[in-house]
């Protein structure tokens, strides 16, 4: 009976405490009251169900405790340090104001998000406070996906409520032309926090894998509480992207190109609405980046091989998106693209021209992309230039040991030329 | 709240311009000390002289000592300041996008705090 009952109550945490969290801090006016008045909620109510059943909305009932005991706890606090006692009246003479109506509720959520992705915090506190208040993970398990120490993520999560206090970083959904502005600081954050999962190498993949999800989660709930074509366009991303991972890495940990994944074990469901996201971001004609690479990736979803891709229509893709966000590394996603539809020629033409326009000249996928079209073409001195040359620029392990192997393929082609 | 809006820039760039163009942009500055005078956000402010007008005071062992120029040398240099009152910093952030430098260097917006007899924040940590 008692089993069950705990059952009961860690479903209803799983499902309400981040809501009763979010409300909590706006009624409360700080991270920090409301997570301990988050925390005494709980444990009232592990004292008070169990005699009295669990309440009719278990929700209201959560924020209506956490409020009373926000206020004992002032109380008590309020006789080390006297200027508490004028927060506790303050809280109790709101307590007289109606409870909180379901849409309201649901709009502290989105404030949350806001404030948590506000861009006056550094990106990586941005990303530490989103996934502790936000999806509620602890500061432990932050701390093992970004591979750093508890310490130092608990450290960055307290600095980043004490901005939020000090500079009164409001607890808001901005509106008009700001709403755009910082919608895209959620966008991104949420973004990264995916690519920290993405990128992962073998060691780290199952946590990591967990921020992929978390990510998706957010992204989804973004999209429900803010119906945005570019959260949508985002979630879409997120959905397409994710929906390659068990092909995009081998079984011994290895990274597999697009163009050598296994479809079969892609995941269709996913592709499916994360197509389906992209027509509609499409359709509201209001799209931005993310929609944008999104049809990409749907567009390559589509396809059952590199040989059947539409790749005139990948192209046409990456210059709206140029024409939206220039940058030299979507310059560069086009050569790529344009070397699939032209012939490799015509890549390496553009390619050659952007290194030597400067930017890229040390990135590590530029030479890559370069090395990749010269071996096609049959060029393979110059291929095995440029491999060395992206190896000695790459960083990842799984990209290092991708490099490697063409290496030595390379070498192989060179030797029996040679014969 | 109060909120010091502190006007950052690169001098050299700034002494490049033409006459013309010097006193147009200090035209936008007044109008914009207007505006926010008028809606109510403005507190006091004041552009700042160059650098070159500037001198560093220390008390070190109860003895004044005085250097030329600013204490850091940086590449944009502090050249003036609006003390503004908003309510959050969202509206800070609205405001000191107001102000026309912002196109050339920056606007550092930090929370201003009160001076009281105990218990001041930002400091006294330790024990």
């Amino acid at each position: 009976m008692m089993d069950s009952f705990s059952a009961r109550i860690q479903e209803i945490y799983q499902q309400e405490s981040r809501r009763v969290l979010a409300t909590l801090i706006r009624l409360l006016g700080s991270f920090e009251l409301a997570e301990e008045a988050l925390h005494d909620a709980f444990a009232a109510a592990m004292n008070q169900w169990p005699g009295e059943g669990v309440p009719d909305n278990p929700r209201a009932w959560l924020v209506s405790a956490g409020r009373f005991k926000a206020i004992d706890q002032l109380r008590r606090k309020a006789r080390f340090d006297v200027s508490l006692e004028e927060v506790a009246d303050r809280l109790e003479a709101e307590l007289a104001c109606e409870d909180a109506a379901p849409q309201e509720i649901e709009d502290d959520r989105l404030r949350l998000i806001f404030t948590c992705c506000h861009p006056g915090l550094a990106p990586e506190a941005q990303l530490a406070l989103t996934l502790r208040e936000v999806c509620g993970l602890t500061t432990e398990e932050i701390a093992s996906a970004f591979l750093t120490s508890t310490p130092t993520l608990a450290q960055r999560i307290v600095r980043a409520k004490a901005k939020i206090r000090d500079a009164n970083i409001p607890y808001a959904v901005p509106e008009g032309q700001e709403l755009q502005e910082r919608l895209a600081s959620v966008l991104h954050a949420i973004y990264l926090i995916f690519n920290e999962g993405y990128s992962a190498s073998a060691g780290e993949r199952l946590i990591r894998q967990d921020l992929c999800g978390e990510a998706i989660r957010l992204a989804r709930l973004l999209c429900q509480l803010l119906p945005e074509p570019e959260a949508r366009g985002l979630l879409a991303l997120l959905l397409l992207q994710d929906a390659r991972r068990s092909a995009r890495v081998s079984a011994d940990g290895n990274l597999v190109l697009l163009e050598d994944q296994d479809r079969s074990l892609w995941n269709r469901e996913q592709i499916q609405e994360g197509s389906n996201l992209v027509l509609q971001a499409l359709a509201s004609r209001r799209f931005g980046p993310y929609t944008l690479q999104a049809a990409i990736a749907a567009v390559h979803s589509d396809a059952d091989s590199t040989e059947t891709t539409d790749w005139p229509q990948i192209v046409g893709l990456y210059e709206a998106l140029l024409g939206q966000s220039p940058s030299p590394v979507i310059e560069l996603n086009r050569a790529v693209a344009v070397a699939m539809r032209d012939g490799p020629e015509r890549g390496l033409a553009l390619i050659d021209h952007l290194l030597a326009e400067g930017p890229l000249s040390d990135y590590h996928l530029a030479h890559a992309a370069r090395a990749d079209l010269l071996r096609r073409l049959g060029q393979n001195k110059q291929a095995h230039a440029a491999y060395r040359r992206a190896l000695a620029l790459s960083q990842q392990g799984p990209e290092q040991r991708f490099l490697l192997r063409r290496l030595h393929e390379i070498e192989t082609r060179l030797a029996t030329e040679k014969k | 709240m109060k909120y010091l809006a502190l006007v950052y820039y690169d001098e050299k760039l700034m002494a490049q311009k033409t006459q013309q163009e010097w006193d147009a942009l200090n035209q936008e500055c007044i109008a914009c000390v207007e505006g926010l005078s008028e809606s109510g956000h403005f507190i006091t402010g004041s552009p700042l002289m160059p650098t070159s007008a500037a001198t560093t005071v220390r008390v070190r062992d109860k003895r004044v000592t005085v250097t030329d120029g600013p204490f850091a040398e940086t590449k944009e240099q502090l050249a003036g300041f609006y003390m503004l009152e908003a309510k959050d910093l969202n509206e800070a952030i609205a405001l000191a996008g107001k102000i026309p430098p912002a196109r050339y260097g920056s606007i550092e917006v930090r929370p201003a705090r009160e001076l009281v007899a105990e218990g001041n924040q930002a400091g006294g940590d330790a024990g």
